[in-house]
């Protein structure tokens, strides 16, 4: 069986998982949503299809799960925002389209990911241009504390999630060549020379000031944590993971000290019951969501997510708490599935990683698979209490356009090193 | 760089298993968590079972009922309605999607809701389950006497205040009166219009019961707890006599009588029970002073302060009566701490609620003895059975029945030629004690009478207080105890 052949059996059984779900939202809800939800599932599968036509033609050699896996992973967001808002499935189901579209263009459109090495530079500044863009004044927009979204005229857009991928790229350029330098360092210390270690510093520099500007707790996290995988991978020194770790740790106390936003989130984390009507409101209604899902839960569109005015229980349920609405109403397997979803994205893609023979390659393919990891970590982790509660997507799931666009953008490149690795390897 | 991202796969596959593991522990904790107030899970669980209806003491008067709702998705929600509005709001208190619950909404859920560990209602409610019926909870009557309470409602409603009505000899609560108040009702429709509601005092705070958890300066009705003392440890004696020279000596210092006795020279030579009839502060003080505060706050505590009446409300909604200092509630070890003489009177921080008042004189009324206050007469099954019975049982043993019947003489004088001649029902004999506690402000006495009646063989026991008044106990809650006394009296005619 060809690796294509492959991915076409895995996206029929994706379609067939899709089907199952709007069927079983349908059946729960026929009240309140239409028939017109079976034909969610069709479309779907039509859209993927043309995804993988695309990539039978220009990479027949990608990973043949990975592609199956985004699909699975928007599929479950797709259903699952579907039973909390039919017109938020309609306009997520327009942004998965406008993912995809993005997904081939940058497939057809971009003969050589390698190409993106030469614009590294370009890439970081536009990342930290797209990072600061928020918090210009007269196009930022500040929603539930953080200023994390650009409105310019009808389009309201996180530029955040792009800028993640774009950070990887430059990352995967600037430490392939560097880190022989910054893995030996000069001295007897074995320090790095401040020319190496100096834009490093700017890096982390600059993501405590995007925090600091724009309160986005989980960004700062997500780019600093990308950061460090990829240093750790370049140049095997725990020491710097240590180091930068202790730098965050620092700069987050420092933080912790002067904005109220970041001392709600951790003392809510520490004691989720102080303030269940105010402060923690959110995550203790995520608590009630995922534990009284049981085992296998009450079943799509039978859990108790929404009053009977159709107000959600949790606010930001079908973006930041999205998972918590899956646990409730999948319960502890399906929300285990998911996790390891995550998991089998992490082994497929750091296993692309690993079959390249190129650092930029390594690094790229390392940091994508890193990003959608550790994105998917740090939002879990917040809704269910394991870490301090921060507001970011879980990829591919949660409702919202730059994030979905963005991550279909980071699989069509992950797909990309893939084919190559791949071909190169048996050549 | 391969061993590193071989090590990094192993970290995330460590951090994915964390949250694994994170999210069985909730499930864990389930059974726990389940039981929360807040947890909407199972507020729309209960919201499933028809909740058992609340009445009067009549037993045909209900006083909150369900209102069937079909839900879009086809599922059925029993939403509560108060059919007799603000009439025992604070009592019955409301249960609601929104805003969980209170009073006997949420002290009974277990009943109302059939979920109380009795083996008839746990048979019951599997039966219903098993063939898909509307679970039902059981039906509560309550004790509440439908005209004393709308008698209490009324005298009360332009007023700041407090009614409670008991039979002495039970316990029962036959009304429980807390003005302003609201329509439980609106809490769930229109929240706002009760935010909006404005009474005869600023915060009008309608939500508040007065009742049980308002704690208002007692003043000279706490004389009948100081005129027990003096009795019953045997220190005084009704004919005991004083001199009062219109004020008592206090630390170097004059306390004068109440404002309105304004002969300057006081009323002279008096005996203990002229002075409980004219509610003469001097005597009071120097008897306090002879007592000391110790012995003082002794018979305060065996009448019930400085414990929480067992009512069947929620704890939340029945204050602890005693001295208070910096909002809390505070007994001195050292009795120097007390200025004894203001504390006989009832001022010197110590805070009562009408309740509690109510159970003093219903304790004197029973012979010395009070019983444990109850709101609930039995909880009925759905097919009329009896599934608990709430019986009489003794509270405290506050003082002898023989200074019990030296107080009910007392008190007896204080209607018949005192300072509560209002509070006379012609043909019935009632006992009563005044109380104008001054806060200082013109206009704004928090005025009291607690009395009991008939005095010799007392059917009932009444506290009323209502704050922010011009006039005395005499003249502002005594008419509205005996319209209350005298709605429960004609019961049996």
């Amino acid at each position: 069986m060809t690796l294509r052949t492959r991915e076409l059996l895995n996206l029929g059984l994706v379609g067939l998982l899709t089907a199952a779900g709007f069927a079983s939202v349908y059946i729960a809800r026929q009240e309140v949503v239409s028939t017109a939800s079976l034909s969610y599932a069709a479309f779907f599968l039509a859209l993927f299809l043309a995804a993988h036509l695309v990539v039978r033609l220009r990479l027949p050699d990608a990973d043949p799960y990975l592609l199956p896996l985004g699909g699975l992973l928007a599929a479950i967001g797709l259903t699952e925002i579907y039973r909390i808002e039919p017109d938020l499935a309609f306009r997520q189901g327009l942004w998965v389209v406008v993912g995809v579209a993005a997904f081939l263009a940058l497939v057809l459109f971009l003969r050589d990911y390698r190409e993106l090495d030469g614009v590294k530079y370009v890439l970081g500044v536009s990342a930290i241009v797209l990072l600061v863009l928020p918090a210009l004044p007269g196009i930022g927009r500040t929603i539930n504390g953080a200023t994390l979204w650009v409105d310019i005229g009808p389009l309201v857009f996180q530029p955040g999630e792009l800028a993640k991928v774009l950070i990887v790229v430059f990352l995967a350029g600037y430490l392939r060549d560097n880190r022989e330098m910054l893995s030996y360092g000069v001295g007897s210390g074995r320090l790095p020379s401040p020319k190496h270690l100096g834009p490093l510093l700017l890096v982390w520099g600059g993501a405590m000031l995007v925090l600091f500007q724009t309160r986005d707790l989980g960004g700062a996290l997500l780019y600093f944590a990308i950061f460090l995988v990829m240093l750790y991978t370049a140049t095997a020194r725990w020491s710097f993971v240590a180091a930068g770790l202790a730098l965050f740790l620092l700069g987050a106390f420092a933080l912790y000290q002067v904005i109220p936003h970041v001392q709600d989130r951790v003392e809510g984390w520490l004691d989720p019951w102080s303030d269940p009507q105010g402060e923690t409101y959110q995550l203790v209604q995520s608590i009630y969501a995922i534990s009284s899902g049981g085992v296998f839960g009450s079943g799509l569109g039978r859990g108790v997510l929404l009053s009977p005015e159709g107000e959600s229980y949790i606010p930001f349920l079908e973006t930041d708490f999205i998972f918590s609405a899956i646990a409730q109403e999948l319960g502890l397997a399906g929300a285990a599935a998911v996790i390891l979803l995550y998991l089998l994205f992490a082994f497929r893609g750091f296993r692309v990683s690993m079959l390249a023979d190129d650092g930029f390659s390594k690094l790229l393919a390392a940091g994508l698979t890193a990003a959608v990891s550790i994105q998917a970590f740090i939002i879990i982790g917040g809704v269910t209490g394991l870490i301090p509660l921060t507001g970011i997507t879980l990829p591919f799931v949660s409702y919202g356009g730059s994030s979905i666009v963005a991550n279909f953008l980071l699989l069509g490149l992950l797909l990309m090193v893939s084919d190559r690795v791949e071909r190169t390897g048996r050549a | 760089m391969n061993p590193q991202i071989r090590r990094l796969f192993y970290v995330f596959t460590f951090l994915f298993v964390a949250l694994i593991a994170t999210a069985t522990y909730w499930l864990w904790r389930a059974p726990d968590l389940e039981a929360r107030q807040g947890n909407p899970g199972l507020v729309v669980r209960e919201l499933e079972i028809r909740r058992g209806l609340v009445y009067a003491s009549d037993g045909r008067t209900v006083l909150a009922r369900n209102r069937r709702r079909e839900l879009e998705d086809g599922r059925v929600w029993w939403l509560r309605r108060y059919p007799r509005g603000e009439l025992a709001a604070h009592a019955v208190g409301y249960s609601t999607v929104a805003r969980s619950r209170t009073g006997l909404e949420e002290s009974l859920n277990d009943f109302l809701t059939g979920s109380n560990a009795n083996l008839s209602t746990i048979i019951d409610a599997t039966l219903d389950r098993l063939r898909g019926l509307t679970r039902e909870g059981n039906d509560v009557i309550t004790t509440l006497d439908l005209r004393a309470q709308e008698t209490a409602m009324q005298a009360l409603a332009s007023s700041c205040g407090a009614a409670v009505a008991l039979e002495p000899a039970t316990g029962r609560v036959l009304a429980l009166a807390s003005t302003p108040s609201f329509d439980p009702n609106l809490v769930e429709d229109d929240f706002r219009q009760i935010e909006r509601i404005e009474g005869a005092c600023t915060p009008a705070a309608p939500l508040l019961d007065r009742a049980t958890a308002g704690l208002f300066t007692p003043g000279s009705t706490f004389k009948v707890v100081t005129a027990a003392a003096a009795l019953d440890t045997g220190t005084f004696r009704p004919t005991s006599e004083f001199d009062d020279p219109g004020y008592c000596v206090e630390y170097g210092q004059r306390v004068f009588n109440y404002s309105d006795q304004g002969t300057p020279s006081g009323f002279g030579r008096v005996t203990l029970a002229q002075a409980v009839e004219n509610s003469i502060n001097s005597v009071f003080c120097n008897i306090g002073k002879e007592l000391g505060a110790d012995v003082v706050l002794d018979y305060a505590e065996r009448f019930g302060f400085y414990d929480r009446p067992p009512l069947e409300l929620p704890s939340d909604e029945v204050a602890i009566s005693g001295l208070y200092r910096e909002g809390r509630l505070y007994r001195p070890d050292d009795p120097n701490q007390v200025d004894p003489g203001r504390l006989a009177f009832g001022q010197e921080r110590l805070l009562a609620t009408p309740l509690q008042m109510a159970l003093v004189a219903a304790g004197v009324a029973n012979d010395g003895v009070v019983m444990e206050p109850t709101l609930v007469d039995r909880i009925l099954a759905p097919d009329g059975d009896v599934v608990e019975r709430f019986g009489a049982s003794e509270w405290k043993e506050a003082i002898k029945p023989s200074t019990a019947a030296e107080l009910t003489a007392m008190m007896t004088a204080v209607v018949a030629s005192g300072t509560a001649t209002s509070a006379q029902i012609p043909g019935v004999e009632v006992a009563g004690k005044t109380g104008t506690a001054e806060t200082g402000v013109a206009g704004r006495n928090n005025t009291w009478f607690i009395a009991f009646a008939p005095a010799r063989s007392p059917e009932v026991a009444v506290a009323v207080t209502l704050t922010d008044q011009a006039g005395t106990g005499g003249s502002t809650a005594a008419p509205i105890a005996k319209a209350i006394m005298e709605a429960v009296l004609s019961r049996n005619t």
